[in-house]
Parts: C-alpha cells; sequence; structure tokens
C-alpha cells in the first residue's frame, strides 16, 4: 500500500501526541489505517449511497467488538484492531482523568478515530452478509466486555511497544519496514479484486469534497512514486509499492476520468521519461567516455568532456557564421569573377589552383567566402534584401557575446554546485570518505590510486603534525630563484624568437613569397608551434630544481605554460599588427595608383566625349589595395592548421611510435623497456587542456576576419576526439598520480574566460581603431567597421528610433547607467558577503542546538525506558484475557526480521544533524516529553 | 522476478525506469550482462548470480570495496552477497550519474560500516583505510599513522562526540565533499 511509504509523515503527525510509550503502535496503526483508507472508501460510499451514515456511526463500536471477539483467521489483524481499541480508551480515560488535552491533540485524535472508523466499517462491509445474524447474538454479551476490554487491551498496548521496542532498539527501521512490506504484500492481493467492480458504479455520486480528497490522495500518491527513487530501499519492496498503487491508480483513474486528469498526468510522465531517454541518447561519444572513465578514471575522462563541451560551443559558433554570413553571400551575393575583390587577379592566376598555394589558403581559397576580403560592401543582396554587412558585423558580436555567456555561466553553475566545498574543516574524512574513484575499472590505476591515496594520507598526517623539517632553506631558495630565472628567459627567449621570425616573413612576404622554399612560408607557425611543444618539456626540468610539493608543482606548471602560450600569442599579433600598419602603408600607396590607372584608361582608350558606352575591364586586371583584413584571416588560419597538425604529430610520434617500440623491442632490449626508461606516455591532462583553451583563443581572435575559422576547428575538434579517444585506449598509461577532475574543472574554465578576454582584446581593437580596406570586405567605404549600425539605424528604422538611440547613447546617459552598474555590483557583493556571514553563523547555532538536542534526547529516553517500566509491570498484573494475543506477536516479528538481512539504520537511534528528514520529528518527541 | 527471461518484458521495464535513476539504454544494458553473467553461472540456473560472478565485472573488478558492495545491495537470504537482476539495478540506480546525493551518501554509509552494526566506529574506519590504501605492505599505513589518522577523522566527523560517525554526520561531511558525487559512480 502507498501510504506505508508515508510513514514519516505519519509519525510526525503523531508526534503531536503526547503519547510517547505508544509512539512505534501509533506509528503503525496510523500507516495501517492509512493503508486501508483507499479500501475503506469504495465501501464508506456505497454505504453512503443506501443511506447508511447515520446507522454506521452507532454500530461501529458494536462491530469491531464483533470482530475481535471472532476466533478469526486474521490473528494479526485482529490484534491491532485490539490495540486501536485499547488506545481510543486510553485517550478518553486520559481525557477524564487529566484535563489537559489541547486543541491541536483533539483534531488529530478525532482524525485518527475517523480512519479507523473506516477501517472496521471496511470489515464490516466485508463481513456483513455472513455475520448479520452472530452480530445480534453477541451483542449484548459484548457490551458486557466493553469495559474491561478496555483496560485490559489499554495494557495489551502498553506491552506490545515494549517488546516491539526491544526489538527495535537493535534494528529499528528493519522490522517496522518488513512488517509494513508484508503488510503491503498480504494487502495488496486482497485489495483489489474487491474493488474493481464497485469503482465504475460509484462514479456518479460523488460529491465535491470527495473528488477533491481523491484528487489530493492521486496527487500524493503521485508525488511518492516521483520521489520512490530517491529512497534507499531494495527493488522488491519498491516493485510491490509501485505495483499496488498501480492498482489502486487504475481505479483512482476510472473514478476520476471526468476530470481526465491523472491519465493525462501519467502520459506527461511518460513523455518526460521518454524524452529523457532520447535526450541521453543523444549525447554524442557518451559510451567513448564511460571507456575512457572506467580506464583511467575521471580525470582523463573531464578532458573529454571538456572537448565535448568545446565541440558544442564550435557548433553554435559555426552554425551562426555559416547560417548568416557565409551561406547568403555565397548564395545571394555577386558570383564569383564579377567584382575584383571576387576574383583572383591576373599574376596570380597561374598558380591559384596549385595544391601548395591552397593548403596555404592562398590563391582561389583566398578569394573565396572562407575570408574577409571576398564580402561585398552592397547593403541589401538578393530578393531577401538581406543585409549582409550588419549580419557580418553583429555575428561577429554575437560570437564573442554568445561565448562569454557561455563560459561564465558554466562557471557560476560550477561554483553552485561546489557550493560550500570551500568549507576545509573536512580535510581528513573526505580523504577517507570520498577519495576512492568508484569509476576506477583497471587494475593498473586502481594501484596507483592505492598509492596516491597512501601518500596523500602520509602528507596530510605530516603537515597535521607539522614536523616538516627545512634541511636547507637557503639552498632550495637559490634553487628556486634560480629556476624561476631560467624560466624567465625562456619566456623571453621564444618571445623574442617568435617576433623576430615575424618579421623576417614580412620580409619574405614583400619581396614574394614564390622565390622561398617551404620552410620560409611556414617558418612562423612552425616555430611557434615548436616552441609550444618542447619550452614545457624544458619547464618540467626546471621544475625539478624547485622541490616543490607535486600540487604546488603543477600550479606552477600550468602557469608557466599558460604565460608561454600567452607570452608567444601576444608576440603574434604585436608582429601582426606591425604587418596591418606596413599593408595601410601599401594601400595609400595603391590608392593613389589606382587613380592614376583609372585616369590613364579613360585617357589612353577613349580619348573623344563621354557618350561612348564605359569601357570593361577584367575584374582580375583591376588594381587592388592588399586587404589587411583577409592577410589577418589567412594568418590565422594557417596558425590553427600548423597547430594541428603539430598536435597530431606528436600524438603520433610521441605516444603511439613509442608506444609500438617499447612494446615490440622490449624483449630484444638489455633493459625493461615498460618500466625502464622510455615507459609509455602518459596521457597529459593539463597540457591537452590548455592546448584546447589556446587554440579556442586563437579562433575566437581570428574568427571575425577568416568566417571559416568555426568550421575549420570543429573539423579538428571532430578528429582529435577520435584520435585522442583510439591514442589514449591503445598507448597510454594510467597517470601515476591521479587527479580528482571536479577540483579543476573551474580552473580550466578561468583560463578559458581569461583568454577570451585576451583574445577579443586585440579584436576589438581592430575593429574599432582601424580603418577598413578600401576595395574589399563587406565594410569597404566606410571609416569605421560600426559604422554599419548607425547606416542601420538611419535608413531601415523609423526616424524617431534613431533619435531615440542618438539619446540613449550619449554620455550623459551612459555614464548614470555604468555608476549605477557598478553600484548594483557592489551592493550585490556586500549582500553576498552577509548572506555568507549569516550562514556561518546559522551553522554554529545549529551545531550547539544539535548538542542540547542530543543531551534531551538521552533524558526523554531514560524517561520513556522507566515509564515502559512502569506499565510493563502494571501490565503484567492483568487479566488473562489479553495473554494469548500478546503471544502470537512475537513470532510474527521475529520472522519478518529475518526476512531482511538486517540493515544498518543507525540514525533513528542516535544523534541527528539539523536538517535532516528524521530529526524534527524525533525531537518533537523528546522535546514534548 | 526478472532475469529469469532473456527479454524483459515491456511493463517490468516501464516500472524500473519508474523506480531506479536509470534510463531505458541502461536498463537493458544492465539486462543484457546480468544474462550473461547468469549463463556463464555454473550449476542450477538460478535468479541470482553469486558475489565472486559479479566480481568478474571490469567495473567491480579492482574496485576494493566489491564484496562490502554485494553484501549491501544482495537481498540473498544466505548473506552469501549473490545479487538478482533487481539488487543488481539497484546498485547501479545507487551509483548512476543522476542518483541524488543522499542515496549515494546512505549506500556509501553501509558500504562503509563493515560490521553493519549502523555506525561508523574505530575499528570500520580502520578497516576502510586499510581497503583504501591497498593490500600490500609498502603502502600500508603504520599502527601509528593510523591512530592518528583515525583520531583526526573522528575529531572532524564526530560531532556528538559519542566516539563513532552514524549515518548524518556521514551525511553532513559528505555533502560538503565537492567530489563525492561526481566519484561515487559506476558505469556499464
Amino acid at each position: 500500500m502507498p501510504r506505508h511509504k508515508l510513514k514519516n509523515t505519519a509519525s510526525e503527525s503523531d508526534g503531536k501526541d503526547n503519547e510517547f510509550s505508544l509512539y512505534y503502535v501509533e506509528v503503525e496503526e496510523n500507516s495501517q489505517g492509512g493503508q486501508e483508507k483507499q479500501t475503506t472508501r469504495d465501501g464508506k460510499r456505497r454505504r453512503e449511497r443506501n443511506g447508511e451514515v447515520s446507522r454506521r456511526r452507532a454500530s461501529e463500536k458494536r462491530t469491531t467488538e464483533v470482530d475481535n471477539k471472532r476466533a478469526g483467521k486474521k490473528h494479526e489483524k485482529r490484534h491491532k484492531t485490539a490495540r486501536k481499541e485499547g488506545e481510543k480508551h486510553e485517550k478518553r480515560q486520559r481525557r477524564k482523568n487529566a484535563d489537559r488535552e489541547e486543541a491541536e491533540e483533539e483534531s488529530n485524535k478525532e482524525k485518527k478515530n475517523i480512519k479507523n472508523e473506516r477501517t472496521k466499517t471496511l470489515k464490516r462491509d466485508d463481513e456483513k452478509e455472513k455475520d448479520v445474524k452472530k452480530k445480534r447474538k453477541k451483542h449484548v454479551k459484548n457490551e458486557e466486555d466493553n469495559a474491561n476490554s478496555g483496560k485490559t487491551k489499554q495494557k495489551d498496548c502498553h506491552d506490545m511497544p515494549l517488546k516491539e521496542k526491544k526489538k527495535k532498539r537493535k534494528k529499528p527501521e528493519t522490522t517496522s519496514e518488513s512488517e509494513s512490506k508484508s503488510e503491503s504484500e498480504s494487502e495488496s492481493d486482497s485489495a483489489p479484486e474487491s474493488k474493481d467492480n464497485q469503482a465504475v458504479g460509484v462514479l456518479g455520486s460523488l460529491t465535491p469534497e470527495e473528488l477533491e480528497k481523491l484528487k489530493e490522495a492521486v496527487d500524493e500518491r503521485k508525488k511518492l512514486i516521483a520521489t520512490m527513487r530517491g529512497k534507499p530501499w531494495p527493488m522488491k519492496k519498491k516493485l510491490v509499492v509501485l505495483r499496488s498503487s498501480c492498482v489502486l491508480q487504475r481505479q483512482e483513474t476510472l473514478l476520476i476520468i471526468s476530470f481526465l486528469y491523472y491519465s493525462n498526468c501519467q502520459k506527461w510522465m511518460k513523455f518526460q521519461r521518454d524524452f529523457e531517454n532520447f535526450k541521453t541518447a543523444c549525447i554524442p561519444w557518451e559510451m567513448k567516455i564511460k571507456e575512457i572513465e572506467s580506464h583511467f578514471g575521471s580525470s582523463v575522462a573531464s578532458y573529454f568532456i571538456f572537448l565535448r563541451w568545446m565541440y558544442g560551443i564550435n557548433m553554435i559558433l559555426f552554425g551562426l557564421t555559416f547560417g548568416l554570413v557565409m551561406v547568403p553571400e555565397a548564395l545571394m551575393g555577386k558570383p564569383y569573377g564579377s567584382i575584383p575583390r571576387k576574383t583572383v587577379p591576373r599574376e596570380e592566376e597561374t598558380s591559384a589552383m596549385n595544391f601548395a598555394v591552397l593548403w596555404d589558403f592562398g590563391g582561389y581559397a583566398k578569394y573565396s567566402v572562407l575570408f574577409y576580403g571576398y564580402y561585398n560592401s552592397q547593403r541589401a543582396i538578393g530578393w531577401l534584401k538581406f543585409r549582409l554587412p550588419l549580419s557580418y558585423f553583429l555575428v561577429g558580436v554575437g560570437t564573442v557575446a554568445y561565448s562569454y555567456m557561455v563560459v561564465i555561466r558554466t562557471m557560476a553553475r560550477n561554483a553552485n554546485e561546489e557550493g560550500g566545498g570551500d568549507d576545509t574543516s573536512f580535510n581528513f574524512s573526505w580523504k577517507t570518505f570520498t577519495s576512492w574513484d568508484y569509476l576506477i575499472g583497471n587494475p593498473e590505476t586502481a594501484d596507483n590510486k592505492f598509492a596516491s591515496i597512501t601518500t596523500s594520507f602520509k602528507e596530510a598526517i605530516v603537515e597535521e603534525q607539522e614536523s616538516r623539517k627545512d634541511d636547507n632553506i637557503h639552498l632550495t631558495r637559490f634553487l628556486r630563484v634560480l629556476a624561476n630565472f631560467l624560466v624567465l628567459c625562456c619566456l623571453a627567449g621564444s618571445g623574442y624568437l617568435i617576433y623576430f621570425v615575424v618579421r623576417r616573413s614580412q620580409k619574405f612576404a614583400l619581396l614574394g613569397l614564390e622565390n622561398y622554399g617551404w620552410w620560409e612560408r611556414n617558418e612562423v607557425n612552425m616555430v611557434m608551434s615548436l616552441l609550444g611543444m618542447f619550452c614545457p618539456m624544458l619547464f618540467d626540468v626546471i621544475s625539478t630544481l624547485e622541490n616543490y610539493h607535486p600540487r604546488v608543482a603543477l600550479q606552477w606548471q600550468l602557469g608557466r605554460i599558460f604565460a608561454l602560450f600567452l607570452g608567444n600569442l601576444y608576440t603574434f599579433i604585436i608582429a601582426l599588427m606591425d604587418a596591418i600598419q606596413l599593408k595601410r602603408a601599401e594601400e595609400e600607396i595603391v590608392k593613389t595608383n589606382m587613380t592614376i590607372w583609372q585616369a590613364n584608361l579613360y585617357n589612353g582608350t577613349v580619348p573623344d566625349n563621354s557618350t561612348a558606352p564605359p569601357i570593361t575591364v577584367h575584374p582580375a586586371d583591376i588594381p587592388r589595395g592588399p586587404c589587411w583584413e583577409t592577410m589577418v584571416g589567412q594568418e590565422f588560419v594557417r596558425l590553427i592548421i600548423s597547430d594541428t597538425m603539430t598536435t597530431y604529430i606528436t600524438l603520433l610520434i610521441g605516444d603511439f611510435l613509442r608506444a609500438v617500440l617499447v612494446r615490440f623491442l622490449n624483449n630484444c632490449w638489455c633493459w625493461d623497456l615498460e618500466y625502464g626508461f622510455p615507459s609509455y606516455s602518459e596521457f597529459d591532462v593539463s597540457g591537452n587542456v590548455l592546448g584546447l583553451i589556446f587554440n579556442q583563443g586563437m579562433i575566437w581572435m581570428g574568427a571575425f576576419y577568416a568566417p571559416c575559422l568555426p568550421a575549420l576547428n570543429l573539423l579538428r575538434l571532430h578528429v582529435s576526439m577520435y584520435l585522442q579517444c583510439w591514442a589514449v585506449m591503445c598507448c597510454n598509461v594510467p597517470q601515476e598520480r591521479v587527479f580528482k577532475a571536479s577540483g579543476s574543472n573551474n580552473f580550466y574554465m578561468a583560463m578559458l574566460l581569461v583568454i577570451l578576454f585576451l583574445s577579443t582584446l586585440p579584436a576589438i581593437y581592430t575593429i574599432v581603431s582601424i580603418p577598413p580596406s578600401f576595395d574589399c570586405g563587406p565594410f569597404s567605404g566606410k571609416t569605421r567597421m560600426f559604422d554599419v549600425i548607425q547606416e542601420t539605424l538611419e535608413s531601415d528604422f523609423p526616424a524617431w528610433f534613431g533619435k531615440v538611440f542618438s539619446y540613449a547613447s550619449n554620455p550623459g546617459l551612459v555614464l548614470p547607467f555604468l555608476l549605477l552598474l557598478v553600484l548594483a555590483i557592489y551592493y550585490l557583493q556586500s549582500t553576498s558577503k552577509t548572506y555568507k556571514r549569516v550562514n556561518m553563523e546559522l551553522k554554529k547555532k545549529l551545531q550547539t542546538q544539535n548538542e542540547e538536542n542530543k543531551k534531551k534526547n538521552k533524558l526523554a529516553a531514560l524517561k520513556a525506558a522507566n515509564e515502559l517500566e512502569q506499565a510493563r509491570k502494571t501490565g503484567e498484573q492483568h487479566s488473562s484475557s489479553s495473554q494469548h494475543t500478546q503471544n502470537s506477536e512475537p513470532p510474527v516479528s521475529s520472522t519478518h526480521t529475518t526476512t531482511r538481512p538486517p540493515a544498518s539504520r543507525g540514525h533513528t537511534s542516535s544523534g541527528h544533524l539539523p536538517g535532516h528528514p528524521q530529526q524534527p520529528q524525533k525531537n518533537s518527541h523528546s522535546n514534548r516529553k | 522476478m526478472g532475469g529469469t527471461s532473456s527479454k524483459l518484458p515491456k511493463d517490468l521495464l516501464s516500472e524500473y525506469q519508474e523506480l531506479t535513476f536509470l534510463t531505458k539504454q541502461e536498463i537493458l544494458m544492465a539486462h543484457k550482462i546480468f544474462s550473461e553473467l547468469q549463463d556463464r553461472e555454473n550449476g542450477p540456473y538460478s535468479s541470482r548470480v553469486s558475489m565472486e560472478k559479479i566480481h568478474t565485472l571490469p567495473e567491480l573488478k579492482s574496485n576494493p570495496f566489491r564484496k562490502r558492495i554485494c553484501h549491501v545491495f544482495s537481498t540473498s537470504d544466505m548473506k552469501d552477497g549473490s545479487l538478482s537482476f533487481e539488487d543488481f539495478l539497484d546498485l547501479l540506480s545507487a551509483f548512476s550519474d543522476s542518483a541524488t546525493l543522499e542515496i549515494k551518501s546512505h549506500y556509501a554509509f553501509r558500504i562503509f560500516d563493515f560490521d553493519d552494526d549502523g555506525t561508523l566506529d574505530a575499528r570500520d574506519l580502520e578497516k576502510l583505510v586499510n581497503s583504501l590504501t591497498g593490500e600490500t605492505d609498502d603502502t600500508r599505513l603504520t599502527g601509528e599513522e593510523m591512530r592518528q589518522l583515525i583520531s583526526n577523522i573522528l575529531e572532524e566527523s564526530d560531532i556528538d562526540k559519542d566516539g563513532t560517525v552514524n549515518l548524518s554526520e556521514f551525511q553532513h561531511v559528505i555533502s560538503r565533499s565537492p567530489d563525492f558525487v561526481s566519484s561515487f559512480k559506476i558505469v556499464l
């Protein structure tokens, strides 16, 4: 029956009563009553239809007594009714004697009485047909017995809980659970058949209140089912409960079919479940990641989850640029070859299809939708009148805005999940209780984990004892300073190298790339990739000088690699800025040349008047500017390509080849290769994550000038997902130091945010401060790129809108608004601080309260034990009529206890923490006592 | 109940979905794996799979708590740690991604409670630490270290100072931990 699940709530309501000694019985009675309420309802209704309501109450007591006296088949049930009766009597006596009942208690009791009545009337209904005659006969006798039995049963019920309690002291919930289980089982057998046929007939005669009640009941059951999966019960029990409530549900549904209420909910729930299933089926690479998770623990898997997350973001970025910029231009813009910016110039035409040129994104690739320069500045294109320049600008801004939003939202969610994790007061307990990673399914990883746990224990103990002795502090200090100096030298050297190489490449570019070989053309990217590959190794070597704790060392290492990447990237950007300046100077020259050329053209070919048709020159022959935007885009694309290539090649050589060599040369080598020097490589989570983050930074930086970058990145991520999954599974060994993933999650996110910020800075700078090229790109002919907004406002929106906008954007309004924002931030921060403080105080309060409760509980338990003792003494003196019912009880419950292995439910017996579900009810009990 | 047939009936499947944190695919997967284990079972065909067979699963093979896990989830009368299919689903549900912190911590407590007495006392903690540090001697903690460690643990988490950690204290400690939910997972 569903209600017995609600035992907690039932007992909570019971907690309002004063009868501590009757606690367990009452709980059971109530839950039992609750269960039977369902069954009773139909019977009751039937009776009400027959107009027996008034008589029922009068004869109710009689009938129960009859039931009691019937030498019955159902021992237990009779037993319980007896107890109930006794309970009632006791209450009455108390009311007379003590006169201290509260209103609350009374209402409670009334509720209970109603329940009891229902139970009894049900039984009466069941047995009415058979027993009419018997009842009449025994009526008189029962009336006589009534007074005595009330008393005896009272003692009876004083004894019962005592016995039960003894058992429950040991395994408090086990017995009650198994009992209720068996009860629910037996009832689920008997209940349904009797009611099925009645259900339909009753439909018409329902009063509104009853419908209301039904609705409530159904709601309750739904809630129960929804929460059932969160209960630590064995499946059998859950199934029984579910099924029994299903049967009931069927009838309820029949009853309230006029509502179409529940069935809809059920459908909705089913739909939700299916949708949930569908959603999990849609998550890509789930199985791959799970496999890795089980082999390498959660930290390696966290990299792949991060990769997948990145893939999702790039998918959206790609969708934006592809759908709103590239496709419209390709479909609706002027076709290739119509205007100069969309045509390969004459001097490049011969080599434009060469693979080497295409690989460098020159030739035809350069004059395509992939790059900024291809786009036309026409305001509206195609029959849709698509505002392409505006769309281009907004997509550029939108990608950055979306990335900010996503990263910050993820960070906030992570912070929420870790909420309270800053509390370091449980250092040892966490190490013990939560350090095992249950996902580990590989014996080797497990061994590593054992070792790392042991070290962490030992470290923690050592730290706790604070008996750490620094042997030569001066030497360590010196070594650390030296190490940092070396690292700084490395960083500066790598920065200079990149700067030098970029300048050299500009010289090459000015002289014409055709005269140089492959190396000269790809020098910059190759140098950057090589630096990114070897410097971290160098740092690793240097960091051994420092003799830091491994965790600290890892942080230093990450910081240094971060600085290296960042330095390289910014050197690259600065060099690029120089290049932009050069290109712009070139552009000026071209501009003046252009006017001369045009003049020459007109002078040479059209000497006479202007009536002649304008001469047509093939667009490939028209001189054009260098278009610095396309140059920037090209640089970034090349960088991404070479970066990807180096990653894959290091993967193949460093991991795969090494693994193959170690594996097959091991048999004919003089030392053990597998455990000796080369060994297999570990999967470097932090390095890979950093690589991914910087890659993303470059995408953000370059995406404005090369709309194809997100697409390229998507491809790269897709390939590396498969490649790295394969490489990890086939040629890496689990890490020696197994880190937990969750702790570093937000660390990576924070790095991503920093990179995002740093990479948007240069992009925004170029957009805002450098005028666009005069003859290429969607913003050609404008002084600044963002003028496109102004233009749209003027020509596409009504005049008042432009006015409002200009008012809104004047500094008099913007500055106060900024001020307001700052104030809001300040306010929110200070309130959050206050909340934190209040939180801490509450925590302290709860702790002290908990201690007090503990003391009270102990006192209450002592008192209760004394009372029980007394009650038993009085109970033993009483009549033997209650003796045999008493005797029947122990074997029943003892068989129930054996059906389940003793579950440890210690929390019901001893101290509680505040906020725990079981807590308030128990406390209220003891406090009232 | 289930598990004996090679294919799960539809209504049972939906009931299982209702009662566990598992999705349909996961239940079917679990059923497949369980049937395979059953087939490998020597001797008379039964609806339960013995603990040894369960431990051959790669997910449990190297887990130091595998015996405890089986004992906690087993509903067998013989207390041999054998699992029926429903016990198996219970296990997977408690260890699944979407299970709540409360249920996870409840089962974790029972897993760590080696003597099944409802509290974690010093002996339980010692066994727990020994399971965590592995079987070999070089990783094992010395007696002094162990004593220190256990007294530290009790100092931190034994709020009512009765010398043992009970369930609510345990849950209190666990609920603050950032890693517990992410690491208390088993996926097939």
